[in-house]
């Protein structure tokens, strides 16, 4: 559209680390090429499903919180993951609902309470160049995003354009919680060298709570707790193939559990790989979450990700604002205004905006 | 079929790595008949052209097959991998020397290689002779893994081999060619290392522009060409 100048954000503050993330960087790990990718998949999946973006769009993760950005145009946004304060000019907004913004309009994203990482869609997606077919940002490779790299601050980032369907006001029903809390279980499938381990190295793994230790990254989570015994001592395999979630242990006979950004080979033994449902969580587990196992066949951890992918749909998405007609001076407008826990919206004209009231009383 | 004697598991075997992908494991050591099995079985499973297939990722001595669950079960995959390794294993087995061989040009000694004079000097051999020994034979690239284009090379001379430096180096230059232990490599991209580099090419060994991003590709063969300077 030529009335349309290109769309754009302005990152104002960064906070601690944001980075530009999709589902990953697949087709190019035989080469060495890190898959990457948004470490809590259901966040990105819902942020992109509220402002009606194809699954594949590219969002902001911000680690911790602390961002500051401009949107230049008028546009419709959601915030989804780690729970934290949000605002837009002031006005405090919710997590987990499109909301149209202003041209001009500023979000300040305040530190993670709980979880860490926060993902931010905007309608349209990030609109930079792919590097092999995805937006994913690989630091330790310097490969997708903004040349490699964490967005700083002065970075202007394109957007495309916005899908038809895009529409503000809307939740995911049955928007699981991801957030981990202070103890999670993870599900897990044995193997792929489980036969490594020595019965009591097995039952460590299933018996003990472990600590995620302050050496985690997107790479992975390491974690403290006892050792998981070997049946030779040796913890050393020939070098093979790792995938999400896979649980190596080293030498130390601590485990660690691999994320987005493992590298694509590794020489440690696998004990077990995490169901792919429960990965999300783990990427908002912060250093001291607790964690304890236990084992489900691959049958059941598929039944999982069957139920799971029921649930990202747009048929699942509702309005929260329930929107009345009315007539002002004979023309027909369309108004709603709903309180959703610590926010309140109000909707005109299909558009649904944050707004600050100081006295409201829900209809009721 | 293959059994390892120390942990009696029985090869090829199909394992689970967890609900999206499937390992099969066609040994447990290092050996080049098992990793050119592994590259006979990549082609088979490529022709086989299953539906639910994402990725496959070769290694030394096994293959990692990503799939799509919501597609195909894993009881169904298993049962049309299993086939598939047994189709596999009546291919002739001439794969090796049918490997595409990827030449690279390398400057040994001075700034190119830094350590190149030590490692003469480690090994008791004059400078032309590690050159000679080291240019001398088409190294297997068993698979590549650890950083983009990084590939995992077979068949180092023994004679020439020299444990890593005791201090890494910070940077490595693009393009350096080294020896650690009794394994040489090329790192296809600047990074921190520690293994005594003998010489450089600058060859662009990973281009993320290019749909065929890697000049080395798994089950290829690398050979190194001595020549005087980059110039060319």
């Amino acid at each position: 559209m030529t009335d349309n100048p290109s769309r754009t954000i302005l990152i104002v503050q960064p906070g601690p680390m944001t980075l530009v993330q999709d589902r990953g960087r697949f087709g190019f790990q035989q080469l060495g090429v890190s898959v990457s990718g948004a470490v809590d998949i259901d966040a990105l999946d819902t942020a992109n499903l509220l402002v009606g973006n194809d699954p594949n769009a590219a969002c902001l993760e911000v680690m911790l919180g602390g961002l500051e950005i401009e949107f230049p145009n008028a546009i419709v946004i959601a915030v989804t993951g780690a729970e934290s304060d949000v605002t837009i000019d002031g006005v405090p907004i919710s997590l987990g609902v499109s909301y149209f913004v202003h041209a001009g309009a500023r979000l300040e994203l305040g530190m993670a309470i709980n979880g860490l990482r926060t993902y931010i869609a905007v309608a349209g997606g990030i609109e930079i160049a792919q590097t092999l077919g995805s937006r994913s940002t690989h630091l330790a490779s310097g490969i997708g995003g903004v040349d490699g790299r964490a967005l700083v601050a002065g970075d202007v980032i394109d957007l495309g354009e916005p899908s038809d369907a895009v529409a503000s006001g809307l939740l995911l029903e049955d928007d699981s919680q991801t957030l981990p809390g202070s103890e999670i279980n993870v599900r897990i499938v044995l193997g792929p060298q489980d036969d490594e381990f020595s019965g009591n190295g097995i039952a460590s793994l299933f018996n003990s709570t472990y600590t995620v230790s302050d050496q985690s990254n997107r790479q992975g989570l390491r974690l403290d707790g006892p050792v998981i015994e070997s049946k030779s001592g040796r913890y050393d395999i020939v070098s093979d193939a790792v995938v999400n979630g896979s649980i190596q242990v080293p030498g130390d006979g601590k485990p660690i559990i691999l994320l987005a950004d493992r590298q694509t080979t590794g020489g440690y033994a696998k004990i077990a790989t995490v169901a792919t449902v429960d990965l999300p969580r783990l990427g908002q587990a912060g250093p001291g979450t607790k964690i304890t196992f236990s084992a489900i066949t691959v049958e059941e951890s598929q039944e999982l990700l069957a139920a799971r992918s029921e649930r990202f749909k747009p048929e699942n998405l509702a309005s929260i604002v329930e929107q009345i007609s009315l007539k002002v001076d004979g023309d027909d407008i369309v108004v709603g205004v709903a309180d959703n826990g610590s926010s309140t919206l109000a909707a005109v004209e299909r558009n649904t905006y944050p707004v600050s009231v100081e006295e409201y009383t829900p209809a009721g | 079929m293959a059994t390892n004697e120390a942990s009696g598991t029985t090869y090829p075997r199909l394992v689970p790595a967890g609900d999206s992908a499937i390992v099969i494991e066609l040994g447990s050591e290092i050996d080049p008949n098992v990793n050119d099995q592994i590259y006979s079985l990549v082609k088979t499973v490529e022709m086989a052209g299953l539906e639910a297939v994402r990725e496959l990722v070769p290694t030394y001595r096994s293959l990692l097959v990503s799939y799509d669950p919501l597609v195909s079960r894993f009881v169904e995959m298993n049962e049309r991998l299993a086939e598939l390794v047994d189709r596999s294993k009546d291919r002739p087995d001439k794969e090796a020397e049918q490997a595409r061989i990827v030449e690279l040009p390398v400057v040994y000694g001075g700034d190119d290689g830094p350590d190149l004079d030590s490692l003469a000097e480690h090994t008791n051999l004059s400078v032309q002779e590690v050159i000679d020994i080291h240019s001398g034979i088409d190294y297997r690239v068993y698979m590549i893994g650890f950083a983009p284009g990084f590939p995992y090379l077979g068949g180092l001379d023994q004679r020439i081999a020299m444990p890593r430096l005791k201090t890494p180096r910070v940077s490595v230059p693009a393009g350096s060619v080294g020896i650690a232990e009794s394994q040489t490599g090329v790192y296809p991209n600047a990074s921190p290392g520690g293994w005594q580099l003998i010489g450089r090419t600058l060859a662009k060994l990973f281009d993320v522009s290019s749909k065929s991003p890697s000049l080395i590709t798994p089950g290829s063969k690398v050979r190194f060409v001595s020549v005087k300077s980059h110039d060319r």
